[in-house]
């Protein structure tokens, strides 16, 4: 089937995203939306074997609760694209806003660039096939995967510009954050710790790492190395006895 | 949530309301058609000299009559006027915008050093404090005026024909209010003097802000807490005269132990301000941009739990909620970044 093209000019999300959804249910594999500007909730809770190609500035929560579409986004994302994302791919060529992957339960996301404040907040994992991953080629700031329950946020620092948020982890319980070069101590969250990164882990990210840099052509080559930190939850039960005495 | 956009032209070329009229009608998800405005600047160059003050009557009987008295008492109209406006089917007129445009007699305050500023300033602290029933001040700069009403962008900006304004400096704003009701004098921009702001958020340090410019002669009579911000920026910028980069410090300072890992110099500096600015420090989610005759500046809480990007182009500076809503303005616009959590974003005339 031939791609179908939507031209998003002046339109509202809604009108927009019905237009997909009508799209997908007559079987197109491929859909381009040219001329996006800050339409919010694209593809949300959409199903299927999809690709949607982005043209332009995405407004937030782009991909909520979608389950296996893949958006490429030729442009910058607002906040929260992956939003609650049972699985599919959201691939940013550019940067994105505050809250990437929120609550992301499964999937992919991948940014080109760099990310804003809480990136991965809340992200889960369960079963086999529910672990949300969240790649992101240059910087990530502040609360990265604050109260983060699974999952694996993978942070390459491609400009060679050390991370220099606080807060890393801050709550989390469950999942890894994995962040190129040095991390202090003075940076992590509370309930958060730096562990080892061992060849092991770096066998479990190599994957990944080669998929992020096949989206967008870069070579993979200088990030397979264990020169990362991971952080992980203290403990199991990290904020056991906090609210109540056992 | 709440929809914020503010531009400024460094070489003061103008533009009119047209553009920012787009820009925030883009974000109307961001707000609930309960508050919308638009602050500009330069726009009344034939009353420069002039504090152009706009208020809010609910009749033009005897709120007007009493503000008529007030205000000839403490100086003189040189011209005034019902701000032009034109129905909108979805804006309930609730009040009579008027401008008067007006000159203190400045030897009437003693013991100050700016008596026609706090000649405007004591007028409009009497006028909204209660003492006029049905009449609010809500714009009292020179060569600028804020237009607000409660509505949607798009319905507030034509009820004020923002097309036929042209100014070099253009805050505007699309409120979502959460704490208090949408009202006419609770919708954005907040102005005292030259200052106007907008603001995304909550300021949950409002009472120790509050308690704070209380004790220095101000009053806050909106219902809402962005006010205390205009009175902030009024108290730090034009009393203590503090440069902008400052005051965006005692509000959002670092953290303490951010300022131990600082060298001596900051550690001193940001010890001095968090010490001596203690009650003017905001706590809560917020993201402001307050504009001056002379520039504009953006900055988030010191935890960055609300959304500021920002744009250039040429000698235009764009702070938004939203990239979006920049580009709306101006497709062309380079440099699209985010600034970190507290960090001041300052776009200043250059003449």
């Amino acid at each position: 089937m031939e791609p179908v093209h939507i031209d998003a000019k002046g339109l509202h999300y809604t009108p927009l995203n019905q237009q997909i959804r009508r799209a997908v249910s007559e079987g197109a594999t491929e859909i381009i939306v040219d001329n996006v500007l800050g339409q919010r909730f694209i593809a949300d809770g959409l199903k299927g074997e999809v690709t949607i190609r982005i043209n332009g500035v995405p407004g937030g929560d782009l991909g909520m609760f979608m389950n296996g579409p893949t958006c490429i986004v030729k442009g910058n994302c607002d906040h929260a694209p992956g939003n609650t994302m049972d699985s599919g791919k959201i691939v940013i060529h550019g940067s994105a806003g505050d809250a990437v992957a929120h609550s992301m339960r499964g999937g992919k996301v991948f940014v080109r660039d760099d990310i804003g404040y809480r990136g991965g907040i809340h992200m889960k994992e369960y079963g086999e096939d529910h672990k949300p991953i969240l790649v992101i080629g240059d910087n990530a700031c502040s609360f990265l995967g604050e109260y983060m329950a699974g999952g694996i946020i993978i942070v390459l620092g491609k400009s060679d510009n050390t991370f220099g948020g606080r807060g890393v982890g801050s709550g989390i319980h469950g999942g890894e954050i994995i962040l190129r070069g040095e991390l202090k101590e003075r940076q992590l969250g509370v309930g958060a710790k730096i562990t080892e990164f061992t060849e092991e882990d770096l066998e479990k990210i190599s994957p990944y790492i080669e998929e992020f840099c096949g989206s967008f052509e870069i070579d993979p080559e200088k990030y397979l190395d264990t020169k990362y930190t991971k952080i992980v939850a203290s403990s199991s039960r990290p904020f056991a006895g906090k609210y109540v005495w056992e | 949530m709440c929809g914020i956009i503010g531009v400024i032209d460094r070489q003061k070329q103008k533009m009119n309301g047209s553009g920012i009229k787009e820009a925030l009608s883009l974000m109307n998800e961001r707000g609930s058609g309960e508050g919308a405005g638009y602050a500009a600047y330069g726009i009344y160059p034939d009353f420069e000299d002039c504090y152009a003050l706009h208020i809010f009557f609910d009749n033009l009987v005897e709120p007007k009559s009493k503000v008529d008295d007030i205000i000839q008492k403490w100086g003189r109209v040189v011209h005034q006027e019902e701000i032009p406006t034109k129905e909108q089917p979805n804006l309930k007129r609730s009040h009579v915008p008027w401008r008067y445009f007006f000159k203190p007699y400045t030897d009437l305050m003693t013991g100050s050093l700016t008596p026609d500023e706090d000649i405007v300033k004591y007028l409009v602290m009497e006028i909204n404090s209660s003492t006029i029933e049905g009449a609010l001040v809500f714009s009292s700069g020179k060569n600028m005026g804020v237009f607000k009403a409660a509505g949607w962008p798009e319905d507030v900006a034509n009820f004020y024909k923002i097309d036929e304004y042209e100014g070099y400096i253009w805050l505007a704003h699309n409120r979502y209010p959460t704490n208090t009701p949408g009202w006419w004098g609770g919708a954005h921009p907040f102005n005292l003097l030259n200052w106007s702001v907008v603001h995304n958020g909550e300021i949950t340090s409002y009472g120790t802000n509050q308690r704070y410019v209380e004790s220095n002669g101000y009053q806050c009579t909106m219902y809402t807490d962005t006010e205390v911000v205009a009175y902030l920026f009024d108290l730090l910028g034009r009393h203590h005269e503090l440069p902008s980069e400052i005051i965006v410090k005692a509000m959002a300072p670092p953290f303490w132990d951010e300022i131990d890992e600082m060298n001596d110099k900051e550690r001193e500096l940001n010890k001095a301000i968090r010490l001596t600015y203690g009650p003017a420090l905001m706590n809560g989610p917020f993201a402001i941009v307050v504009a001056t005759h002379d520039g504009i500046v953006g900055f988030t809480d010191r935890i960055k739990l609300r959304p500021l990007v920002v744009g250039e182009h040429g000698s235009r500076l764009y702070i938004s909620s939203e990239e979006a809503a920049i580009r709306t303005m101006d497709p062309q616009v380079e440099d699209i970044h985010m600034p970190g959590a507290g960090e001041p974003v300052i776009g200043r005339v250059v003449t």
